[in-house]
C-alpha cells in the first residue's frame, strides 16, 4: 500500500514545486532535468558498478563497517542470515527507490523523518510477511527484524544516495549495497554454524554427536568437539575482522596510506 | 662448535642473496641466530651498549619457568598416581608426568613455531625469539586432560588473531598464551572446567576427585587440602599453576634479573589481598569462596603464575612506573572479584589479565598526561621542571 500511495504522488506536487522557485532556479533545474533525461542503457558500466562495487571494494561491514550488530546478532546459524539478508535487501530496495522519487519534494529539515516513516512502513511489512509465512525464522530472528529501521546501511544509503539519484540507479544501489551485506552475513554464518555447532541449514554435516563416543558418526567418532565459542557474539566480530584482514590483503586499494 | 658452524653455512647456501631459494631465508636465519648471535649490527640512530637484547630476555624467562615445569610434570603423575596407589616414587611420577606433558609442548611449539616462520617468510622479516616463551607458557596452563588437537587450535587462534593480526612479535595487545587458553576456555568449556580434566585419564579412572580448589568452592564443597599443601602445589590444577611456593622463588630470580617487574608483581598480590578481605568481612551467605581465607585465595588457583609470568609480560602490560602499579593492582582485585561473583569462571586471573592489557595503553596515557600537567603547572610556578623523571 504504501509503495502505491508513493508511486502516485511524487507527479502532482513535481509540478506544484516547479512553479514556486525563482527563475534562475527553474533555469538550474532544467539544466539539471536534461542531463540526468540522456537515455542510458539500463545496465550501462555505472549501473553495473553500482550493483557491484559494495561486494567488494565498497562493502557496507567490512569497508565502511555499518550494521555491524545485526552482523552479531543473527550469524550463529546459516537460515537466518538468508532470511535476514533478504529481508534487507527488500526494504532497501524498495526505500531507495521510495525516497529518490521524493527526493525533490521532501524539505531537507524533515527528510530524516520522512526516510524513517518509509523505512518503518516497510519493515513492518517485511516483518508481517515473515509472520504469515516463515514464522520459525521470524521468531529467531525476533527484534532484529524490527531493528533493520536502525540499521546504518538503511539510513546511510538513502542520506547518501537516494536522495541524489534517480529511482532505477537507487534501486540498484539499494540491492547491491544489501547484497554487499548478505554476503558478509552467509560468510560468518557459514563459519559460525559449521564450526560452532557442526551443522549447515541445520543438516549435521559433519556428523552426528551422540552421548558417549562409540554412539558418535562422522568427524565426531574421531573425538572432534564443536567450537563454543564460534556460537559467542564476540566470535562473529573476529571472523568478519579476518574477513577485512583477508579482503585487504588481496585488495590493495583499500589500505589506507 | 666449529664443525655446526661449518654445516650451517652449507647449509645456508642456497637461501643467500640472489640465490633461489632467497625467500625462504628468514626461516633458516632464525635456526642461525637461535643458535648463534645475530651478526648484525646497529647501522644508524641511537647505539646502546648492553648486553640485554629480546633473545637474552626471552631465554631468561625461559629458564625461570624450567623449575615450574618440571614440578607441573611431577604433580601430574603424583595427582594421577596417588589416586590409584598407595606409594609413589618422585622417577615414576615425574616419567608419567613427562610422558603427558612433553607430547603437548611438542604440539605447541611445532604449531605455533610452524605459524610464526611461515609469517616470518610471506612478510619478509626475521623470526623473533617470542614465541619460545609463548609455546611453553601455552601448555603450562592448560589441563593436562585437554586433547592435543584441541591444543593445536588454541595455538592457532592465539598466533594469528593475537598476535600476527596486530602484525607479530612486540605488537600485540593481549598476552598470546592467555588468548590461547582463553580461547580453549570458551570454545571447549567441558574440556576446560569441571572435575575430570585436571587429572590426566581421570576420566578412566573410577572415584577420582578430580577437582581443583576452586571449582569445588563455587560447587559448595568442603576441601580437602592443607595450608601447606596448597602452598607447596601438591593440588590439582592446570599442569603448572599449582607450586605457588617455586613461583614465586622464580619470580624473585625474573626481578633480580630485572626482567619481570616487581612492582607489577607487588601490586597485583596486595590488590588481590585487600579484594579478599573486603569479601572476607562482607561474608555472603551461600557463596563458599567469600568465605575462603584471604591468605588462601591467593595461594590457589593460578593467580601466582598468572602474576607472575602473565601479567609482567613487557609487551601487553602498562609501560610507566606509576602505570605498573595500578595495572597490578586492578588485576589482582579483578582476579579475585571475578573468581568470587562468577563461580562459573574460576580461573579470574586469567579474565583479569587480559582485561587488564585491554586498558594498560589508557593507564600509561593518563599517567603520562597527569605528569605533563604537573610539570606545566611546576613551571608556571617557576620551579625547574626539568628534575622528574617520575613517570
Amino acid at each position: 500500500m504504501a509503495q502505491e500511495f508513493n508511486n502516485n504522488k511524487p507527479e502532482q506536487n513535481h509540478a506544484e514545486v516547479k512553479e514556486k522557485v525563482s527563475d534562475a532556479k527553474r533555469e538550474e533545474m532544467i539544466l539539471f532535468l536534461a542531463d540526468t533525461e540522456e537515455k542510458e542503457p539500463i545496465f550501462s558500466k555505472e549501473n553495473r558498478k553500482l550493483l557491484t562495487d559494495p561486494l567488494n571494494d565498497d562493502n557496507p561491514i567490512t569497508v565502511q563497517v555499518l550494521g555491524i550488530c545485526s552482523a552479531l546478532a543473527i550469524t550463529v546459524q546459516l537460515e537466518p542470515a538468508v532470511v535476514m539478508a533478504l529481508a534487507v535487501m527488500a526494504v532497501m530496495a524498495a526505500s531507495n527507490v521510495i525516497v529518490s522519487l521524493l527526493r525533490n519534494m521532501i524539505p531537507s529539515r524533515i527528510r530524516i523523518i520522512v526516510q524513517l516513516v518509509v523505512v518503518a512502513s516497510l519493515v513492518a511489512l517485511v516483518d508481517q510477511v515473515l509472520r504469515a509465512y516463515a514464522y520459525d525464522v521470524s521468531r529467531q530472528l525476533s527484534v532484529f527484524i524490527g531493528l533493520i529501521i536502525t540499521n546504518c546501511i538503511v539510513m546511510g544509503r538513502l542520506e547518501a544516495f537516494a536522495l541524489g539519484n534517480k529511482p532505477w540507479r537507487s534501486f540498484l544501489d539499494g540491492v547491491g549495497n544489501a547484497a554487499g551485506y548478505g554476503l558478509i552475513l552467509v560468510i560468518v554464518a557459514f563459519f559460525r554454524e559449521l564450526l560452532g555447532s557442526g551443522k549447515l541449514f541445520g543438516y549435521e554435516i559433519l556428523g552426528h554427536k551422540g552421548a558417549t563416543l562409540a554412539e558418535s558418526t562422522g568427524l565426531y567418532a574421531l573425538g572432534y568437539e564443536n567450537n563454543g565459542f564460534m556460537l559467542l557474539s564476540p566470535m562473529a566480530l573476529i571472523v568478519v575482522g579476518v574477513i577485512i584482514w583477508i579482503q585487504r590483503t588481496r585488495n590493495r586499494k583499500l589500505i589506507e596510506a | 662448535m666449529e664443525w655446526i658452524r661449518q654445516k650451517l653455512d652449507k647449509f645456508k647456501k642456497p637461501f643467500g642473496k640472489g640465490e633461489k631459494l632467497e625467500k625462504y631465508a628468514p626461516a633458516v636465519n632464525a635456526i642461525d641466530t637461535f643458535l648463534y648471535t645475530p651478526n648484525h649490527t646497529t647501522q644508524k640512530g641511537a647505539h646502546v651498549r648492553d648486553a640485554v637484547d629480546l633473545k637474552r630476555v626471552m631465554i631468561t624467562v625461559v629458564l625461570s619457568m624450567i623449575p615450574v615445569l618440571i614440578f607441573g610434570m611431577w604433580n601430574t603423575g603424583y595427582q594421577y598416581l596417588s589416586q590409584i596407589q598407595a606409594e609413589v616414587g618422585f622417577w615414576e611420577a615425574l616419567g608419567h608426568g613427562a610422558s603427558k606433558v612433553v607430547p603437548m609442548i611438542v604440539v605447541s611449539y611445532a604449531v605455533g613455531l610452524g605459524i610464526e616462520f611461515a609469517f616470518a617468510v610471506m612478510r619478509g622479516h626475521e623470526v623473533n625469539e617470542g614465541y619460545l616463551v609463548t609455546g611453553l607458557l601455552i601448555p603450562m596452563i592448560m589441563p593436562v586432560d585437554i586433547p592435543l588437537w584441541m591444543l593445536a587450535v588454541s595455538v592457532v587462534f592465539a598466533v594469528l588473531i593475537g598476535k600476527e593480526a596486530f602484525g607479530g612479535t612486540g605488537m600485540n595487545i593481549l598476552n598470546p598464551a592467555l588468548t590461547a587458553r582463553a580461547f580453549a576456555f570458551f570454545a571447549y568449556p567441558t574440556f576446560m572446567s569441571g572435575n575430570q580434566v585436571w587429572v590426566s585419564e581421570a576420566s578412566n579412572v573410577d572415584a577420582v576427585s578430580g577437582e581443583t580448589i576452586l571449582g569445588s568452592l563455587a560447587a559448595g564443597e568442603q576441601v580437602n587440602y592443607s595450608v601447606m599443601e596448597m602452598f607447596m602445589g601438591y593440588i590439582p590444577g592446570s599442569v603448572a599453576e599449582t607450586p605457588t611456593l617455586l613461583i614465586l622463588l622464580c619470580g624473585l630470580f625474573l626481578i633480580f634479573t630485572k626482567v619481570g617487574s616487581w612492582r607489577i608483581m607487588l601490586s597485583a598480590f596486595i590488590g588481590a589481598a585487600v579484594m579478599a578481605l573486603i569479601f572476607n568481612a562482607l561474608n555472603i551467605e551461600g557463596n563458599e569462596l567469600t568465605n575462603f581465607p584471604w591468605y588462601q585465595h591467593l595461594l590457589v588457583g593460578g593467580l601466582a603464575f598468572g602474576i607472575v609470568y602473565m601479567a609482567t609480560d613487557p609487551v601487553s602490560g602498562a609501560q610507566t612506573t606509576r602505570g605498573k602499579w595500578i595495572y597490578g593492582f586492578l588485576i589482582g582485585l579483578f582476579s579475585i572479584m571475578i573468581r568470587i561473583f562468577n563461580p562459573a569462571y574460576p580461573e579470574g586471573v586469567m579474565m583479569a589479565i587480559l582485561l587488564m592489557n585491554v586498558f594498560a595503553p589508557t593507564i600509561d596515557h593518563y599517567v603520562i598526561q597527569a605528569n605533563v600537567k604537573r610539570r606545566k603547572k611546576r613551571k608556571e610556578k617557576g620551579i625547574n621542571p626539568q628534575i622528574d623523571t617520575a613517570v
